[in-house]
């Protein structure tokens, strides 16, 4: 007796450190791998009930997982040093692709965001959201941190040349996503407290300024936010359809394929950006929180791996991926429930649609790379 | 040259360190905003939001209850409900709509000429909605395009409950008819208990009973997407949806019996005019009929303009409810009220002869009142006079009782005001006074009231005007010897869901007790006289009755003049003489005379003397109601299997004699039991 208890105990042992092995072979970090898994695999289980049974919708988003894995995986693959070695070069094209895309875009619904290349639709704004922190965590790679005032304002340009042209598309959602990333970088990098007051404050000023020159209906749904009431069947509708959704769910849900609100298309771009809305309707508040802890063991997991980073491009650029992961998820639940103004952000690796399960897929694959190739370069 | 910095690693990886404390703390803080959010909308707010969202999803249709029915005394069905079938179309499934509309017209289900309306119908609805393009569907057309149907997508045979009057126009003047609810109505009634409702009572039973006939609508909740389009497989989203089922409409119990009612429209058919038939003893209508008449089934199922026009702009009005509303001179049928208020007031001797020649000659006048005939009277008592219609004898009679005791008296039939009948419309006719004319005509000269106005009332001539069913209801207070029963026409109510009947209690409104017994012996002898002596003016046509009918002729000569303000006098003459063709005939009668079970008024328009025209018609609608089939009096005919118990007490109305008079006693009890023991002692059962 006893001693088969104990061959089964060694057998299992020697099971996990297979599995352990295949990660470290892999590059991959475990909890992480098994957190996105299961944030892919809710994601697919509520677009089911979002898409109104769509098989091809599933099917669609399915194969754009597999692709994120794929590039996953291989980046995760790819030596930390050749990454930063490349980063100033992606940046220069991803602003190049940008330049071509304000001549030669593809407009689609009154934006112009897209490359035609064969028969896909490129967004180059998805390329910036990694190719600019990068560029940050490389320019401050060689450099003594806290980062100086000359090299604030460089930082500045590389940050804002491309978040002007990603916010002229327009796509201001991408546009703040990628000033975000790269602001984190700078803030990781451990801006001083009195810079960050000056920013805070330009922030406030940009926000004036932009709101002067912003389009109809980003304006539109800055006001609708403010009082969403103001034009209920217009600009406010979405906020109004959301909050109803998410409210009328309560604690337990309506069930999985009974929400009212999201089958009967009352919450507009239920797939897209408002797929949290039918979280909180048919899963209700145990559904979102359960998926909110499990972003938050993600963005907890990342975090801890990019402080392992044996250098400081790895720690910048490991901790921008964290934390521009959690800005997604705050602002597309901020926006979904009222908090935040409406901005195209999805929620990652549940919306439906775009690259945007790719690139959130490869820029955890930077991360691991970064972690797992930390010896190396030790 | 500024000191050259060095990269410290530790204190960089320190400073990492801290920054990403820092973003963890504000991003615990950002989370946790996001959950105090989230259960304010889920938890505190749950309820509200829950609210919204059904408020967005769930729409509710109204589900229209069936209309009662209402049946005659026999309980044969007069108005009932039946399935119909329209076609309808949804614009969203339809592929070719031009395309489908013409094969419609060339399977003869449409009509060319409105295919460009109905377009625009259909393109005001919404793509989804189901429009109805063609109404009311023949069996035939059902069929035909039940063949065909699969040639037409998006298009359907949808069916509806619609009222349906089986009998056509079989007394539409007392049933009424149902019509589409017009702005008009919809001031009057709870809209919200009207959704779903089509249809509402326009006249006659279907509009004095509307509330208890319409009964309470049901509704459904069903489940609609943003568009507002229902939802076909609502799956798990059903199981809430609420149905509550609609209460039928009650039915409703008509005094009416169909028999005598189909004698009277047949004998009226191709004349103009009215016929009503009253039970004396509870004042239950039992025919009421106008002549011509017309379909309720147009209003039913939703009338054209051009058939609506059709029936408007015929000039025997045939929507013209001639039993309720034709207000026409009586003619001599007056008689009998005027000789019973002079002997009542005094004025005159019943038995004392007077010489009636040629003509009245009214004191202090210049002026000659003749026999409308021309015809010589001689010596009259008040029976010859009656019997024969002797207007000299009855020229004087009213010179005696003079404008004032006339104008206090006919009031005691309920001339010159409604009878209150329990259907809507009617009018008061009218009788004239010193009062009414100072106020009626603008001329100072035209304002007195001048003895000859007075004397031609004396035969119903002159400003004095009365409907058929004024007249009827005065011929049945003759009949039972001046019992008012208020003219009714429903008689109970049967609650749809216990299927009990609510009888309603006749009611007395009415007791001339003043009226001697020896009064109403000249009088009832005197209309008895009309149908069985020789000189009696009907009694060529009556004089074969199996049973006692006592009646009374009478003639109204239309004088249009009047109107206008051309004198009275002149105007009489004129019309007297040269257009007597266009007098209307009347006849009044109740039968069998010593013990009343039917009082009869008939109008017989531009039908000349009342004997000719309208006696044989009155006759045979006593016929109906109180011959058997052998030809002899029936024992019972008042009873149905609808009629009311037997000894349902009277509503007396307060001030009136609620003690019957000798005289009535012994007229009522040698009557069958028939109607409702008036007056009964003993209180109604519960």
């Amino acid at each position: 007796m006893i001693h088969e208890e104990v061959s089964t105990e060694s057998r299992a042992r020697r099971t996990l450190s297979g599995a352990a092995r295949v990660l470290l072979a892999l590059k991959l970090d475990g909890p992480l791998a098994i957190g996105l898994g299961i944030a892919a695999a809710y994601g697919l289980v509520v677009l089911y009930s979002a898409s109104a049974e769509s098989l091809s919708v599933l099917l669609r988003t399915g194969l754009r997982v597999v692709l994120g894995a794929i590039v996953m995986l291989a980046l995760a693959r790819v030596n930390p040093n050749v990454l930063r070695r490349i980063s100033p070069w992606l940046y220069g094209l991803g602003v190049l692709l940008l330049l071509a895309v304000a001549a030669v875009g593809h407009v689609h619904l009154g934006a112009k965001r897209w490359l035609d290349i064969g028969p896909f639709h490129f967004q180059p704004s998805e390329l910036m959201k990694l190719a600019v922190p990068m560029m940050c965590a490389w320019y401050l790679h060689e450099r003594p941190l806290p980062p100086r005032w000359s090299d604030l304002a460089l930082l500045g340009l590389i940050i804002l040349v491309p978040v002007a042209l990603v916010a002229k598309e327009p796509d201001l959602g991408t546009a703040m996503l990628i000033g975000a990333g790269g602001a984190i970088v700078v803030f990781l990098a451990g801006l001083r407290k009195r810079v960050i007051a000056v920013l805070l404050l330009l922030a406030v000023a940009g926000v004036w300024l932009g709101l002067r020159f912003m389009h109809g209906y980003q304006r539109e749904r800055l006001v609708s936010f403010l009082n969403p009431q103001a034009d209920p069947l217009g600009a406010g509708y979405h906020i109004i359809q959301s909050q109803i959704a998410i409210g009328s769910g309560g604690v337990f849900g309506k069930g999985w394929m009974a929400g009212s609100q999201a089958q009967l298309d009352f919450l507009p771009e239920r797939t897209t950006d408002f797929i949290f809305s039918v979280i909180g309707e048919e899963f209700g508040l145990l559904g979102l929180a359960g998926l909110l802890l499990l972003y938050g063991f993600i963005v907890g997991r990342s975090l801890y791996l990019s402080m392992q980073g044996p250098d400081t491009f790895s720690r910048l650029l490991g901790g921008s991926v964290a934390l521009t992961f959690f800005v997604y998820v705050f602002i597309n639940a901020g926006m979904t429930t009222g908090l935040v103004p409406v901005v195209g952000v999805p929620l990652p690796l549940v919306s439906y649609g775009g690259s945007s399960v790719v690139t959130v897929l490869s820029g955890f694959g930077i991360l691991m790379s970064l972690y797992s190739h930390r010896k190396l370069m030790g | 040259m500024p000191p050259v910095r060095i990269k410290d690693h530790w204190h960089e990886q320190r400073l990492f360190d801290r920054r990403v404390w820092l973003a963890g703390v504000l991003m615990a803080l950002a989370g946790l905003g996001v959950l105090g959010r989230l259960y304010y909308l889920q938890i505190v707010r749950h309820d509200y939001y829950t609210q919204l969202s059904q408020a967005n999803g769930v729409r509710t249709e109204p589900i229209a209850a069936a209309r009662g029915l209402i049946l005659d005394r026999n309980g044969e069905i007069i108005a009932s409900n039946q399935p119909t079938f329209d076609l309808v179309l949804t614009p969203d499934e339809v592929p070719n709509l031009r395309g489908a509309l013409a094969r419609l017209v060339k399977l003869g289900l449409l009509q060319a000429e409105d295919v460009p309306d109905l377009i625009r119908t259909i393109k005001s609805h919404q793509s989804f909605d189901t429009v109805p393009i063609r109404l009311h569907l023949s069996d035939e057309e059902v069929a035909r395009f039940a063949a065909r149907r699969f040639e037409f997508p998006g298009i359907d045979i949808s069916p509806r409950q619609a009222r349906w009057y089986p009998f056509g126009p079989l007394a539409v003047d007392a049933v009424g008819y149902v019509g589409t609810i017009s702005a008009n109505d919809l001031k009057h009634i709870d809209q919200a208990a009207y959704a779903g409702t089509a249809v509402i009572g326009k006249t006659g039973v279907e509009a004095a009973y509307e509330k208890q006939l319409h009964g309470t609508n049901g509704y459904r909740q069903i489940l609609v997407n943003a568009l507002g389009r229902p939802v076909q497989r609502p799956g798990a989203l059903g199981r809430e949806l609420h149905v509550e089922p609609p209460t039928p409409g009650d039915d409703v119990i008509l005094s009416l019996d169909l028999k005598v009612q189909r004698v009277a429209e047949s004998l009226l058919n191709g004349h103009d005019g009215a016929v009503v038939a009253l039970n004396p003893w509870n004042g239950d209508v039992i025919a009421m009929a106008s002549s011509p008449s017309f379909d309720p089934n147009l209003f039913a199922r939703g009338i054209s303009e051009k058939e609506y026009r059709a029936l408007l702009e015929d000039p025997r009005q045939p929507l013209f409810n001639r039993a309720l509303r034709a207000e026409l001179p009586s003619g001599s049928t007056i008689k009998p009220a005027l000789a019973l208020g002079a002997l009542t007031d005094g004025v005159i001797d019943a038995h004392q002869e007077v010489l009636a020649g040629y003509a009245y000659h009214l004191p202090g006048s210049g002026h000659l009142y003749h026999n409308a005939m021309h015809e010589y009277c001689g010596p009259m008592t008040m029976r010859t006079a009656i019997i024969m219609s002797c207007d000299v004898y009855f020229y004087r009679l009213a010179h005696l009782m003079g404008i004032d005791r006339i104008s206090a008296w006919l009031p005691n039939f309920d001339f010159g005001r409604p009878t209150d009948i329990d259907i809507p419309g009617e009018l008061p006719g009218l009788v004239p006074s010193r009062t009414w004319k100072a106020t009626r005509f603008r001329n100072p000269a035209q304002r007195e009231w001048f003895p000859g106005d007075t004397v031609i009332l004396g035969i119903g001539q002159g400003y004095f005007l009365t409907t058929p069913l004024q007249l009827a209801h005065y011929t049945a207070m003759l009949a039972a010897r001046g019992l008012n029963f208020r003219p009714r026409l429903v008689t109970g109510i049967r609650n749809s869901r216990t299927g009990r009947i609510h009888w309603k209690r006749p009611v007395l409104q009415g007791n001339l007790t003043q009226i001697s017994a020896a009064s109403w012996t000249v009088i009832v002898k005197a209309m008895i006289g009309v149908t069985t002596k020789p000189r009696g003016t009907a009694y060529y046509q009556l004089r074969d009755s199996t049973y006692p009918i006592a009646g009374k002729t009478g003639t109204a000569q239309l004088v249009s003049e009047q109107a206008k303000g051309a004198s009275n006098e002149e105007s009489y003459k004129v019309k007297g003489t040269l257009e007597k063709l266009r007098d209307d005939a009347w006849f009044i009668a109740f039968a069998p005379a010593d013990n009343p079970r039917i009082a009869v008024a008939v109008l017989d328009e531009h039908a000349g003397w009342g004997s000719t025209g309208a006696a044989p018609i009155a006759r045979k609608v006593m016929d109906a109601y109180l011959l058997g089939p052998d030809g002899k009096l029936r024992p019972d005919p008042g009873r149905g299997p609808f009629s009311e118990p037997a000894r349902l007490r009277a509503r007396v109305l307060p001030g009136v004699s609620a003690t019957l008079t000798p005289v009535q006693e012994s007229a009522r009890a040698k009557a069958p039991p028939m109607g409702p023991a008036v007056l009964a002692t003993e209180p109604r059962k519960p």
